[in-house]
């Protein structure tokens, strides 16, 4: 319908975008019917898991796509158009640690130095550099919330959006990093060559 | 046995050769009929000369390749060319009437995150017009431009055309003090208009203007956007005006006006340009106007030119093949 090819994320913010395209004309009922099938050439949307959205937009793969801030804010490097906040899939990064007294002071007075787990090393490191503490970060893949339990680290860098699964785990939010939403991004070529269809979506994007 | 090469860098073989080197002789020949002279530079240069055209606040200037020589002195393999041919036109024509005329077909390095279509060292064909001020001298190096994207056989091609002065023109003119004005640069050179809108709307200008600020790098075009700037950064949009009546109708149907270009090396003052192609999702090349920079190295004259990424084009050709 407009001409564009969409990178939309499968995962927590999958149902919203696809309600957010429904709304402006873009047919997802194909999309939704299907859970393995990843291009739909109808609709003009592929889809992916989050962290691949900016790869597949930067490299013109995708002309538009909608991904997390937090994953943005990871790949910070990417030459991309950050358009629209869509107001969605709002969460927060934050650092947590195990309640009771907070084993991240201790460590950082004691040992000089706290060691922190997440899946999001670059918004960790710039986050503990800018405030002026040094801290080793532990990357993980899987669930972080096992690391400071295990004694593998003393606290995590993580998203959350009820903290329900922190409070499960016994953990605590010490800071806030920052708030995080759904974000529509551009490929930089396309957001000159398809100016007008671009244009027309964030327009009608925005007016919901 | 594999013997790695570095990251980044990679070798050539004789059937990509054979189509890298149609490209580029079809750019020489070109420029050659065009009047422009190729000139060498060499690979390494100062890199107090190199600081002097203020790369360094560019993307890649934190990934400039640096080392010593046996005196001692930091050298850097050149970042781009349009830096080694202002201190050659400086030092080599002094005295030379202008304008010159010099055009290239050269390695650059930059220590970039590689990914396809850039390299840490990459192959430009590009000129540098010198002493021929705006709005000839820029309609002169758009043609010369689009020229060779014809030779080479490129189809789909535009270039976006802007200016490097427009949006701080805007910003002096609405007096912003320097603390949020860094903050908004920032946010337009991370291409970030979710970012830009809030640090706008900190400003509490009332709400045309605010309009104003957040808009206006987001339009492009055809001609009928500068009308949208309402006499403001008037002279940015004059000079695009005329460039713009000068173009011969081939060149002008290419050009698409974005008042949001920006382009990541300091030394460009006036017009900017980037060339675009439907087959592939970055830029196959760019350049603009410098009319400051060859008074930094004693001889202020005005300059503009332009680069291509060889390699950029051969992917877009390809690319334009399939479709």
């Amino acid at each position: 319908v407009s001409g564009l090819t969409i990178a939309v994320p499968r995962g927590a913010l999958f149902k919203d975008t696809l309600d957010r395209l429904d709304a402006v004309g873009i047919d997802t009922a194909e999309v939704r019917e299907n859970d393995r099938k990843l291009l739909f050439r109808e609709a003009g949307i592929v889809t992916m898991r989050p962290s691949d959205v900016p790869t597949y937009v930067e490299a013109g793969a995708a002309d538009i796509g909608v991904t997390g801030k937090d994953v943005l804010m990871e790949q910070s490097e990417r030459e991309l158009y950050e358009l629209l906040d869509l107001g969605y899939g709002r969460c927060t990064m934050v650092l947590a640690s195990v309640a009771g007294d907070d084993p991240l002071a201790e460590a950082l007075r004691r040992l000089g130095v706290m060691r922190v787990a997440t899946k999001y090393p670059r918004i960790a490191a710039r986050h503990f550099e800018a405030t002026g503490r040094q801290a080793e970060i532990v990357e993980v893949k899987g669930s972080v919330e096992l690391a400071p339990l295990t004694g593998l680290v003393e606290g995590i860098v993580d998203l959350t959006a009820t903290g329900t699964t922190l409070a499960e785990n016994g953990l605590v939010v010490r800071e806030e990093i920052v708030a995080c939403s759904a974000r529509l991004i551009a490929n930089p070529v396309a957001h000159k060559l398809k100016a007008a269809a671009i244009d027309a979506l964030v327009e009608r994007l925005r007016a919901l | 046995m594999i013997h790695p090469i570095p990251s980044g860098t990679r070798d050539v073989l004789p059937d990509e050769m054979r189509e890298l080197r149609a490209i580029s002789g079809a750019a020489l020949r070109v420029f050659q009929e065009a009047g422009y002279g190729e000139v060498a530079t060499p690979a390494l240069e100062y890199e107090a000369t190199l600081a002097r055209g203020d790369v360094a606040g560019a993307p890649g200037g934190a990934g400039l390749y640096r080392l010593f020589d046996e005196q001692g002195e930091v050298l850097v393999l050149r970042s781009d060319m349009t830096v080694p041919i202002a201190r050659l036109v400086a030092t080599r024509f002094a005295t030379a009437e202008p304008p010159l005329r010099l055009c290239y077909l050269a390695h650059a390095y930059r220590g970039v995150r590689p990914q396809r279509g850039q390299p840490r060292e990459f192959l430009q064909a590009g000129i540098e017009l010198v002493g021929a001020p705006a709005p000839q001298g820029t309609v002169e190096a758009l043609t010369v431009l689009c020229d060779v994207l014809d030779a080479a056989g490129l189809e789909g091609y535009r270039i976006g055309l802007g200016d490097a002065g427009l949006y701080r023109a805007l910003l002096d003119g609405l007096a912003i003090a320097q603390e949020p004005r860094a903050r908004i640069l920032h946010e337009l050179a991370t291409r970030d208009f979710v970012g830009l809108e809030r640090e706008v709307a900190a400003l509490g200008l009332d709400a045309e203007l605010a309009t104003t600020l957040t808009r206006v790098p987001q339009l492009r075009g055809g001609p009928e956007v500068l009308a949208e700037l309402d006499g403001r950064a008037g002279e940015a949009a004059e000079g695009l005006r005329g460039v713009h009546a000068l173009l011969p109708a081939r060149v002008a149907e290419r050009i698409i006006f974005d008042l949001g270009l920006l382009r990541s090396l300091g030394y460009y003052t006036g017009a900017i340009f980037e060339v675009y192609d439907p087959a592939l999702g970055v830029p196959i090349g760019g350049g603009g106007r410098y009319d400051e920079l060859l008074g930094r190295f004693g001889r202020p004259l005005p300059a503009v030119g332009f680069a291509l990424t060889v390699e950029r084009l051969h992917i877009a050709l390809m690319g334009e093949e399939r479709r």
